[in-house]
Formats: structure tokens, sequence, C-alpha cells
């Protein structure tokens, strides 16, 4: 995994529901496809999703192999106090990604 | 009879008009019979849901390799240690405007080249690094981020003075019957473009969102890319990667194109 994309508000006010788009770099490889010399390809797609706010779990999501390359994902969570909101990708190798937006609730 | 001879001498009279007309330049020049007011771009052919793709930038897949693009701008490189940004300091400044005038006549190589073949000119000459593969993904990353710069500004290729004989020769190439199916790029894109193949839109065949991300691909890809799709779809063989056939194509498509805003990167079905 390389490069993520993600929007959220960084300001909002406390009880304001806010939505997290992200956008990630992967080539969720089903595992169905063969190569040129007819050997099938690994799956090689993230598995998992997770978003936690100030350490507690707000969404969490399971990929599968229908899945597109590149993943959108768009959620919501509502804004209770300033923190982190800590975002992470995990996929069939062990890799993960995590990105952390910090959210100032007035 | 008489009915006879009349239809003969109106086509005679057709066709003596239509020389003239060809003569004249009064009519539709060959490869460019779509009037300026009914051209459109491939987006307004695709769905809704994908132009939504296309105009959002954090749901646009192509960003990806934007966001890539622009590290390696910054990240030197080769033998000089330089890199773009040491020449060319910041993109959104020195390169606006850039992409839309490509292809180009380049007097240093002598003949028309792409938008690629500059970057990796750029590399070989000024950072004295190998040139990148043509489809990599830094090559493709880099093309992205140079031409997002030019994004909304209209495409306008120059073909006169030295590029003119590699734009007539890209307008034999889109006039050209080729492969098992014996079409040209013409009959689809310029005579039946308002029709449907394969229950899909067949759209006017114009480059203005390339490098852009197809959903059939699940990745960015260039120009030339789309148009070996095009070949192997009619049967024909594609020539290789960064040939000269292709990059005469691309001009006169972007003379073609002229006046419609560049998208890069657009997300296509």
């Amino acid at each position: 995994m390389a490069k993520a994309l993600i929007r959220m508000p960084t300001e909002a006010k406390r009880g304001e529901v806010v939505e997290v788009k992200t956008l990630i770099s992967h080539p969720m490889e089903t595992g169905y496809r063969r190569d040129s010399m007819g050997q099938p390809i690994p799956r090689h797609i993230i598995n998992r999703f997770v978003c936690t706010y100030n350490g507690q779990e707000v969404f969490r999501a399971e990929f599968f192999p229908a899945i597109a390359a590149n993943p959108f994902l768009s959620f919501f969570t509502v804004a209770t106090e300033t923190g982190e909101v800590v975002m992470q990708w995990t996929d069939d190798q062990g890799t993960t990604q995590t990105e952390t937006v910090r959210i100032t609730v007035t | 009879m008489s009915a006879r001879r009349s239809s003969s001498l109106l086509a005679i009279t057709l066709l003596v008009l239509g020389m003239a007309l060809s003569v004249s330049g009064q009519g539709p020049e060959r490869g460019d019979a779509i009037r300026a007011e009914d051209k459109r771009s491939g987006y307004s052919f695709v769905s809704p849901e994908t132009r939504a793709m296309q105009d959002d930038d954090l749901a646009n897949p192509g960003f990806l390799w934007v966001l890539e693009g622009q590290e390696i701008w910054r990240t030197s490189a080769g033998a000089a240690g330089k890199s773009c940004a040491d020449c060319h300091q910041e993109a959104p400044a020195s390169m606006k405007g850039v992409a839309a005038r490509y292809p180009a006549f380049d007097a240093r190589v002598g003949r028309v080249i792409n938008l690629e073949q500059r970057i990796n000119g750029c590399r070989l000459q000024r950072q004295q690094a190998p040139a990148l593969a043509y489809e990599s993904r830094e090559l493709l990353a880099l093309t992205a981020y140079v031409a997002l710069q030019s994004r909304g500004l209209p495409v306008q290729a120059t073909i006169d003075g030295p590029a003119r004989a590699s734009f007539e020769a890209g307008r034999a190439e889109f006039l050209m019957r080729q492969g098992q199916f014996n079409l040209s790029c013409a009959q689809c894109h310029e005579d039946h473009w308002r029709q449907q193949l394969r229950g899909l839109p067949i759209s006017q065949g114009h480059g203005n969102a390339y490098p852009a991300y197809r959903l059939e691909w699940q990745t960015l890809g260039s120009l030339q890319r789309r148009l070996r799709n095009c070949n192997i779809a009619v049967r024909a063989e594609p020539y290789p990667y960064g040939a000269q056939e292709y990059v005469n194509l691309e001009l006169f498509l972007a003379w073609r194109a002229r006046g419609l805003p560049v998208e890069t990167p657009g997300v296509r079905r």
C-alpha cells in the first residue's frame, strides 16, 4: 500500500455529523485470475479497515474480492470531542497502513 | 429516360460541388467533420456515477497517481542529482498550460513528441537518469501531475510549420481502414458517434482526459494504451508503445479536440 487520500473536516461543532472519505491505492487482486503462464495469481486484497476516534472504534469494514482496485470508502461519525481519527487498512500480506487526522471540536 | 438523365446530372453536380467545397476548404475537413457546437468530451458519454467520480478529486482514483507524481517532481534523480522542481520550481505555475500544447514539435530531437516523451527527454538530458518505461507507474504519475496543471484549459496543439507532416500522417492514420474488421477510427468516432456499440454509446474519440483512470483497467493509463485497445478491438496489430504512428495520431486527435478542456486525470468506463 502506498498512497491514501482522506477528506474530513478538521474542525467541527460538538454533536455535528461529519463525513469521512477515504481513497487508497491497492491492486485488490482477486485471486481468481491467472497469469500468462496459466498460474493462479494469489489473492492480494485489503481485507479489513478500521477507524477509531480517540481510541474508540467508530467504523469497521471487511473487504472481499469483488471490491475494485483502489477502494473508495465514505462513512459518517459524530464529532464528540477534540482528538485523533485514526484509519487503518490491513491487506492479505499483513501490510498495514495507518493515517491520522486531527479534529478540533468546539 | 429523362428521369435517369436528371439523376445522373444531379450526381455529377453533387460531386463537382463536393470537390469545389473540399478545394476551397469550406466543407468539413476530413477527419474533422464534427461541428464545433457538437464537439463533446468523452465525459458526456459516461454514466452519471462515473462523471461524479471524475468531478470529486477525492473519489477520483487518478489523484493517487497525481499525489505520487507530485512526490517524484520533488525527488532528485539521476547522475545530475536534480529534481524536476530544481529547474521548473513549482509545477502549478511552471507547468500550467503545457499539457494542453502537447504533442508538439521538439527541435532538439527533430520530430513531434508527446508529453511522456518530453518528460523522458528531461530525465535523460537534464537529470541524466534512465528513461521511465512507457506505461510505468512513475511515468503515468508524473504525466498526470504535469497534465493536471492544465486542467480546464482548452486543448490547443500547433499543427503548422515543422509539425505539419506529422499531423497529416496522424490524419491518415485516423482515416485508414485497418484490422480484420477493416474499420478506421473515423467510422466509429466520426460517422457513428451518436450511436451505440455493444450497449454503450460511441464517443467522439477525444483524448483530452488522458492519462485517465479507466474502470475497465482498474488503473490509470495513457492515451496510447487507449489507442492500442482500439486497434485490438478492430483486430489490428497495435504499434509498440511510443511508436511515432501513435504520436502522430495523438497530435491529430489533439487538433481535432481543440477547444475542449483538459480533464486529466479523467475517469472513463
